[in-house]
């Protein structure tokens, strides 16, 4: 083959290109039979999930007093497991962050902490910490601290390696110590940021801590299941609706004051 | 201060106001914070948790490894495809899913403001309902197992995969698409031959992005009963037996890095060839 007219020609793309959507095709088709799908059942199932939300209906708005504590509850855990998850992403990100950091003999065990605990799911965290410490908030509390240390440092230490590193130059030449370099180099330029992914992370807490119940660490999952256990689908339509609202509501004050903060 | 030294420099305009509404901040931070940690009993641990913690400690590093494979069935390696094969077809059923609603909500290919806004507002509803109730609601219909896990993660994927595409639409070149309106070609034959070569890249991108959430997903839907690998980590939690818990942490651990690795090359490579 010659490249003609001055186009670049690649060396048969479309072999390739076939292997791999066949490849997908088999992995799909395996996936396909393993989870057992079929389009009959579903079709069948519909009048049962027809039945189930018909039952939601009208809704036990008296619930509501019921529901409230624990729904308290539920965002107390979130700020909580915020805050905590917040103070030890810090000092972790900065250990993470190639710019900080230069040796790898630190970098690369704080890495690895990272992301061996991003691999775990909240749920995941809550089941353990529950049959640990008890069923109850404090479990909730810890998952999510865990849940949001990983994903916040992660975000915090790439934020961390873009900043500008003329302030840090400056402070070095002058004689600053590595403390002295991070308070007054670093911090002021990650700051703002950082608030914000931390407010970013209590949305996406309250959202899991609505649902941590269901494994026993407390909040409103512990009623939703419950009410579930119960066949009272009437009272589980409203602990849904309210968790939506509160969701809903918290995401705009949360939203307002990161596009403050940025 | 020493501001007061340079005459030129007028004073601040409302000092007082400022420094109120900084100890107001404070303030009611403080209380939030106060009120928060009176929700939480720090002092009702169960005597046993320091024991139970070792126990826990013990079991991942003593995992069951026979756990990993039995010839019966039931064992941790076919949990694990298991897994993924749920969280593999339920991305591609929300790959197809999302499509429409994609189109809807970009505000340059629908102009009628109501109809966009709609589909933004089902979007943003489906991304606050939390796959766990979705799950209890599918198993409801078609019965505890995969398919329901499935069925959840091809629906609950929508609302995020709606909302990446739409507003990567909305970011396109509109110039082939006023070329091909210009020539005379009718709005699917726009959308094929101009907005979906463009739309490619980043769509396959998402897909895969959220392919890497799915896995961890799938992981914990079966704690309600929809299949994977959260259905023996909840009787293992439950009976207590560590090793076990111990081993299947690890291959979910394993599970994950692998997918978030091969995703992320791929994820890369779009991006360059993109570009």
């Amino acid at each position: 083959m010659k490249p003609s007219e001055g186009y670049p020609v690649k060396p048969s793309p479309s072999l390739k290109k076939w292997m791999t959507l066949a490849l997908l095709l088999a992995l799909l088709w395996l996936s396909v039979r393993e989870t057992e799908a079929s389009l009959s059942e579903l079709i069948g199932g519909i009048p049962e999930m027809g039945k189930f939300i018909a039952k939601m209906f009208p809704p036990d708005w008296k619930y509501l007093r019921v529901v409230l504590k624990p729904m308290i509850e539920t965002i107390q855990m979130a700020i909580l497991g915020t805050t905590f998850g917040a103070i030890f992403a810090l000092p972790i990100s900065f250990l993470a962050a190639s710019n900080v950091t230069k040796g790898w003999a630190l970098r690369t065990p704080a890495r690895f902490i990272l992301n061996l605990s991003r691999t775990i799911p909240d749920l995941l965290f809550a089941a353990l910490f529950a049959t640990v410490f008890g069923y109850g908030p404090l479990a909730g509390m810890l998952a999510l601290s865990f849940f949001s240390f990983g994903i916040l440092s992660k975000w915090a230490y790439e934020a961390i390696e873009t900043i500008d590193n003329g302030p840090m130059e400056a402070m070095t030449a002058v004689g600053a110590n590595k403390l002295q370099w991070i308070y007054f180099g670093v911090i002021p330029q990650v700051l703002a940021q950082f608030v914000g992914f931390v407010m970013y992370m209590f949305e996406i807490n309250i959202r899991a801590a609505a649902i941590l119940g269901i494994v026993g660490a407390g909040g409103i999952g512990i009623y939703l299941n419950r009410t579930l256990g119960m066949f009272r689908y009437d009272q589980t339509v409203v602990i849904i609706l309210f968790t939506l609202v509160i969701v809903l509501a918290i995401d705009a004050v949360s939203s307002r004051i990161r596009g403050k903060l940025i | 201060m020493n501001n007061k030294t340079i005459p030129h420099m007028p004073s601040p305009p409302k000092p007082f106001y400022t420094r109120i509404k900084t100890w107001l901040v404070l303030a009611v931070v403080i209380a939030i914070y106060a009120w928060a940690f009176s929700g939480i009993p720090f002092t009702g641990i169960k005597q046993t948790a320091w024991q139970i913690t070792k126990a826990v400690f013990n079991g991942l590093f003593h995992p069951d490894w026979n756990y990993v494979y039995l010839a019966e069935g039931e064992d941790l390696l076919r949990g694990l495809a298991e897994t993924f094969a749920i969280a593999l077809f339920g991305t591609t059923i929300s790959v197809f899913l999302t499509i429409p609603f994609a189109i809807w909500a970009s505000r340059n290919l629908i102009r009628t403001r109501l109809f966009s806004g709609a589909s933004t507002f089902t979007l943003s509803l489906i991304r606050t309902f939390p796959d766990i109730i979705m799950a209890i609601i599918f198993i409801k219909a078609v019965g505890p197992g995969a398919f329901a896990g499935v069925l959840t993660i091809g629906i609950n994927s929508i609302g995020m995969l709606g909302k990446l595409n739409s507003e990567a639409i909305e970011d396109l070149d509109m110039g082939p698409s006023e070329a091909l309106k210009a020539c005379g070609a009718n709005r699917l034959q726009t959308i094929w031959y101009a907005i979906v070569p463009q739309a490619i890249p980043s769509y396959l991108s998402f897909a895969l992005f959220r392919l890497e959430i799915n896995v961890r997903s799938a992981a914990i839907l079966g704690m309600v009963g929809a299949g994977g690998i959260g259905t023996p980590l909840l009787f293992a939690l439950e009976g207590r037996t560590w090793s076990r818990v111990g081993v299947i942490l690890l291959g979910i651990i394993v599970l994950v890095t692998i997918i978030d690795w091969i995703s992320g090359k791929l994820r890369r490579r779009l991006v360059q060839g993109k570009a």
